[in-house]
Order: structure tokens, then C-alpha cells, then sequence
């Protein structure tokens, strides 16, 4: 049946179906944020990829990683309002 | 989703809800022993017809009642203290959505690719087709593909709210200015309703959650369509 006695599950049952690794993909896990709340982890990477671009230039491929990272994790309002601030002078952290 | 006189959960479709549910489940057959066994143990004390006159001290039976419901939490915790890690674990999501709480309707962002916003809505009783359910319906669903994980990125953009969907297990607050992951690997298709469960203003019972779980072929269509047009509904 569905639902065992132990409460376990085969092990299959924790991957991602094969199918949608080809079509789908995301920000992966960032070790260096561990906790439920990943707002840091979305600053984080946000500062990072811009930090990336001014030290490597724009076209430099690895910085990417850090853009797609932040683009998936941070609300777009939060983006937003830093992208004004940099524009601005005043975003709160050294890029 | 919930129905009339529902006395349990909702059906799970995760594998957490499942697990939860059963371990539930269980707690709920201990009790009842428990509550059965002391219930019999009142009523025949009441009975008046045991006497215990002759018995002052008995060691063993003291040995025997303090080790036995020690045991039994013991028991109990067994597969609480598994549940706690086993819903924390975390597996490789493959789709990110962010639902942001307003004041009052939901908005759910999805990023992976392009940029994908829209709000939801709840659909007016006056302005309701027949059959649809009354403070539930909206106008614009959510849309994950399932047997998929996909990581649920909660917040708010004033007040506090609450994202939760009782057939998935999930129940996050959304804060503003915090930003709290669920993941959630659902595993069947279907439509599943929740409600905002945090007092939010005057419309906190009039944003509800609506996810479609489809196919992760049709998953990544409808994002492409998405992105490439504007959403009419």
C-alpha cells in the first residue's frame, strides 16, 4: 500500500522525477546558508555577482552563477530597491 | 481539500504530509489504549468490591508503573524525533517560486528563467460559476510540477501572512523583510486550496492559495508561454 507501516519510503521516492532534470533547473543549495531563512543568501548573492562583474568584467561566465542564484532566491521588490540604490550611491555594502 | 463535517487531515500528496499523518495516526490508537486502560482502572476502583488493606509497600508494582509509561514515551518519540530530521532534509529543488504576501492577495514570482510575475486574487461571491467553491476560488492559480522538489520561498511586502497548503504540509509565514524556504515534492496532479493563516487586516479570510500540479512537461510550457506573453487567466 501507499502508506507503509514504518513511516519510511523507498529511496527513489526522494529524487526528482528523470523527466524534469532535462526541463527544469534552479538555484542550488548554498552551503554557507543552511537555515530557513535565506534572505541573506539572496543578499549575499546579489552583492557577490555584482562584486563578480566590476572585478572581471560583464562578460566573465562564472559571475553567472552568482545571477542566477540571486535572481531565483530574492522577491523582485527587493531587487529592485537595490538596484535603485546602486544607481543612487547608496546601496549599504562595498562593490 | 476540506469538506463538510471533516473530522482529519486533508488527504496528503507529499510525502511529509504522509508521514506526519501516520505518525498522527498512530499517537491517536496509543491514546485511546491509554485512555481506555485508565478509564477501566477508575471504574473498577469505584467498584468497591477490590480491597487493598493488606498491601502497604510493593516495590515491584512501583518499578513496574514507573518504567511502563516511560517506555511508552519512549515509543512515542520514536518516530516524532525521525519526523523532525526527515522533514528538514533537504533535496535538490529543481523549480524556486516566491510567494509574496500582500494586503490582500498573493504574489507568486517564478525567476528560474525569466522574470514571471503575477496576483491572485480571490474571485468575489457575486462573480463566482457554479460549482466553484465560495472564498476559494481565484482568479490566477500557482502552477509546480509534480514529483518534482520545488523550493517555496515565502515573504511579504507589508503585514505578516501565512502561505500554507494543508494537503502539501506546508504552512510558512511570510514576514516581511525574511525570506523562509519550504521545499515540497508533490506526488500527484490535482488542484489543492489553502488559506492565508495569518491575521493580515480586514481581508485576511479573503486571500486564498490555489496550486495546480501538473506534469513538469506542461510545467515548463505554461512558464514559457508565461514568459514570452502576458497572462490574461
Amino acid at each position: 500500500s501507499f502508506i507503509r507501516f514504518s513511516g519510511k519510503y523507498p529511496e527513489h521516492t526522494h529524487k526528482n522525477d528523470p523527466k524534469a532534470e532535462e526541463l527544469l533547473s534552479t538555484a542550488k543549495f548554498d552551503a554557507r546558508f543552511q537555515m530557513c531563512n535565506q534572505d541573506k543568501a539572496c543578499w549575499q548573492n546579489y552583492v557577490d555577482y555584482f562584486r563578480c562583474i566590476k572585478k572581471k568584467g560583464e562578460d566573465y561566465e562564472p559571475c553567472n552563477w552568482f545571477k542566477k542564484q540571486y535572481q531565483a532566491l530574492c522577491p523582485g521588490f527587493w531587487t529592485e530597491r537595490w538596484d535603485e540604490q546602486r544607481e543612487a550611491g547608496a546601496f549599504p555594502a562595498k562593490i | 481539500m476540506s469538506y463538510w463535517c471533516q473530522m482529519y487531515f486533508q488527504n496528503g500528496v507529499t510525502f511529509t504530509s504522509m508521514r506526519v499523518q501516520w505518525a498522527f495516526g498512530m499517537y491517536c490508537v496509543v491514546l485511546m489504549l491509554i485512555f481506555v486502560f485508565v478509564m477501566f482502572s477508575v471504574l473498577l476502583c469505584c467498584s468497591g468490591s477490590h480491597q487493598f488493606i493488606y498491601m502497604l509497600t510493593d516495590h515491584n508494582l512501583e518499578r513496574i508503573w514507573g518504567t511502563v509509561p516511560l517506555l511508552i514515551l519512549v515509543f512515542l518519540s520514536w518516530p516524532s524525533m525521525g519526523l523532525l530530521y526527515v522533514l528538514s532534509e533537504l533535496e535538490t529543488p529543481l523549480v524556486t517560486v516566491k510567494c509574496i504576501g500582500h494586503q490582500w492577495y498573493w504574489e507568486y514570482e517564478y525567476t528560474d528563467f525569466a522574470v514571471v510575475s503575477y496576483n491572485s486574487y480571490m474571485v468575489p461571491e457575486d462573480e463566482l460559476k457554479l460549482g466553484e467553491p465560495r472564498l476559494l476560488t481565484v482568479d490566477k492559480s500557482m502552477v509546480l510540477p509534480f514529483s518534482v522538489w520545488c523550493r517555496i520561498l515565502t515573504t511579504s511586502f507589508d503585514v505578516v501572512h501565512s502561505w500554507t497548503v494543508p494537503a502539501f504540509g506546508v504552512k510558512s509565514d511570510a514576514v516581511p523583510g525574511r525570506l523562509s524556504e519550504s521545499s515540497v515534492k508533490v506526488e500527484m496532479p490535482g488542484v489543492f486550496w489553502g488559506q492565508c493563516s495569518e491575521i493580515c487586516g480586514a481581508l485576511h479570510s479573503f486571500m486564498p492559495i490555489r496550486v495546480e500540479v501538473v506534469s513538469a512537461e506542461l510545467f515548463s510550457k505554461w512558464l514559457w508561454i508565461l514568459q514570452s506573453s502576458v497572462w490574461e487567466g
